[in-house]
């Protein structure tokens, strides 16, 4: 934790009054959480999973033919390149993030493992279902709470690694048999038994991505009204802030 | 047995000139995508080589491999089947049956031993002590072990042998599986296809015939010369894909003009085979050039990556079919109907228990 940055609390407004004037204004408590390539790589990946669920959608489903000049159009083909200029740039995402996880600060490694053999993390777990089934009135929690934690490192680090292995065992088939290409990702061939098959899964990771984004998505706001605790603009700011907590 | 003749010495037997035999060679070589040096190597190894003698066993199959075989053009199968190689066993086109032909294998078994080329036409079904195929009055399993067990190597012909094709195609009620599963300590070449090419058949024989080593295969165990790529990497359709212009009805304009078949699930793009270069019957067609999608025949489990005229293929879950796409429809619908539900009731909670905000303890997992 002695990682952690910690905010010390301006107090401009300490001794203002409110709107009718019964109660102090405090400042509320702030943490430093996510650091600013962190935030970077978030708002990207965001919009690369856009791009590539749109792209990939459509090379799945193609859109309605054009007619014309056959040697003139690329459309298609143009399709498919976006598709893996985004993903190249998504793996550089994945490694640069996998990266920041080793150097980067204690919030910038949770979503890489969780704390399987833990009896305590369990315990947490099991406190924010209850409070996601309104059963208790729910803790808080600096960085991702154990839940959010758990479905992170499940769907979305698994699931965009497995997006990126199963991709480019995709984007090898294109390549020669003796390609570097080939040698790295022709495994994953033998790994889901055909080519067809390799497809499937990887269509269906997207959809995996995609439910974890409206899922998260959701939470983010939900945690944002529910939980008084910024998370929306903390991506963007960095800071997470409890608007009931106070330093005091 | 006599002395084995040599491959040179057969062709000369049968009336081949010298200059045809040289012909052949440099034909044979550039089918194989051998550097024309190849040629002289193959050449010399037909004059001084013994021909290696082959069995051809059948398992359950439908001798689609068979036929396409003898239809061979290039190098004639007459030359293959009669010449280069020595085809001591095969009961579908061996003159010999009954006792005769079993006489047949167990000769060249004994005085072989590990030199002759086991081709596999089929697998075996293991289900019920392997009864759903019977050779020579026991189950196949048992004939394809022991002949397996003293050849030099192992050919699987055809998705049968190679992938275990529509009879293990789910449910698999036969428990049929492909050679490589049964046979494990010798070398096994995967020749898939339902069926194979006949070029394709002839040009791996005629490769491990001439320099007594197998092709290099792929990490799937095929020869890279013929399924290091797919069918869509050289298919003269290929501008229509990366164009955008594909045939959305069999009836089109576009199915009149050669558009990409892609939409109309086209297996052209998931398939490694040579249908596209080498084509089929002498060069003249393969299915693609005939306006029909490939339905991937040379791919594992095909039958089960189902409908051939779809592009996403099927998955079974619970019970029920539907492609990718189906399935996160109906996930979507669960989980957006989750959302709204939970969504509503936090409104609610919220409205209830809005004077809570000041009861709470500090926040966990970091230090104020």
């Amino acid at each position: 934790m002695a990682t952690d940055t910690v905010k010390l609390p301006e107090r401009p407004h300490e001794h203002a009054m409110d709107a009718v004037g019964t109660e102090p204004v405090r400042p509320v408590m702030s943490f430093y959480v996510y650091e600013w390539p962190v935030r970077i790589w978030h708002w990207l990946t965001a919009l690369l999973v856009v791009a590539l669920s749109l792209t990939g959608y459509f090379i799945a489903s193609p859109p309605a033919s054009v007619a014309g000049d056959t040697s003139a159009l690329f459309t298609f083909g143009q399709i498919r390149e976006w598709h893996f200029i985004a993903a190249w740039l998504l793996t550089i995402g994945v490694v640069f993030r996998a990266y920041w996880a080793v150097v980067g600060g204690e919030h910038a490694r949770l979503i890489y493992y969780v704390p399987f053999w833990s009896k305590q993390w369990w315990s947490d777990v099991f406190l924010v279902v209850k409070w996601y089934l309104f059963l208790n009135k729910g803790e808080k929690w600096v960085g991702h709470n154990p839940l959010a934690r758990a479905s992170m490192f499940g769907m979305f680090t698994l699931g965009s690694l497995a997006m990126v292995v199963t991709g480019f065992g995709l984007y090898a088939e294109q390549a020669g048999v003796d390609s570097w290409l080939r040698g790295a990702f022709g495994w994953t061939l033998s790994l889901f038994g055909s080519s067809m098959a390799l497809r499937t899964w990887h269509h269906a990771g997207m959809y995996l991505l995609l439910a974890f984004s409206a899922i998260h998505l959701y939470a983010a706001v939900r945690d944002d009204i529910m939980g008084r605790v910024s998370t929306v603009s903390s991506m963007i700011s960095g800071w997470r802030t409890f608007r009931d907590f106070h330093d005091e | 047995m006599a002395r084995v003749e040599t491959f040179y010495e057969v062709l000369r037997r049968h009336g081949v000139s010298r200059r045809s035999f040289v012909q052949f060679c440099s034909l044979t070589a550039a089918s194989l995508g051998l550097k024309p040096a190849f040629a002289e190597e193959l050449a010399q190894a037909m004059q001084v080589k013994p021909r290696i003698p082959v069995l051809w066993l059948h398992g359950l199959e439908c001798t689609c491999c068979s036929e396409s075989f003898i239809r061979s053009a290039h190098p004639l199968a007459k030359d293959v089947v009669l010449s280069l190689i020595s085809l001591d066993y095969d009961d579908t086109i061996m003159a010999a049956a009954g006792e005769q032909a079993e006489q047949c294998l167990e000769d060249v078994r004994r005085e072989y031993k590990g030199k002759y080329l086991l081709c596999v036409e089929g697998n075996a079904p293991l289900a019920d002590d392997g009864v759903y195929c019977i050779t020579g009055g026991r189950p196949f399993v048992e004939q394809l072990k022991d002949y397996a067990a003293d050849a030099m190597a192992v050919v699987s012909w055809g998705s049968c042998a190679s992938w275990g094709c529509v009879q293990a195609a789910k449910p698999n009620p036969t428990h049929a599986v492909p050679v490589h599963e049964i046979v494990r300590d010798k070398p096994v070449i995967k020749v898939p296809g339902c069926p194979p090419i006949a070029e394709v058949m002839t040009g791996v024989i005629s490769y491990i015939l001439t320099f007594d080593r197998l092709p290099e295969l792929d990490r799937q165990g095929r020869p890279k010369m013929f399924y290091g790529q797919r069918i869509h990497d050289k298919c003269y359709r290929r501008g229509h894909f990366d164009a955008g212009q594909f045939v959305e009805a069999w009836d089109d304009d576009g199915a009149r003009q050669g558009w990409c078949l892609y939409k109309l699930g086209c297996r052209g793009p998931t398939t490694y085979n040579a249908c596209s270069t080498v084509r089929w019957n002498d060069g003249v067609s393969f299915p693609i050039q005939s306006g029909h999608g490939c339905i991937g025949c040379s791919e594992k489990d095909f039958w089960d990556n189902g409908p051939f005229y779809e592009r996403l293929a099927n998955v079974n879950l619970f019970g029920a079919e539907a492609n990718a796409d189906g399935w996160a429809k109906g996930a979507a619908a669960v989980v957006g109907a989750g959302m709204a539900v939970h969504a509503g009731i936090s409104a609610v909670v919220r409205l209830r228990d809005k004077e809570r905000h000041d009861t709470h303890l500090p926040p966990k997992g970091g230090t104020p």
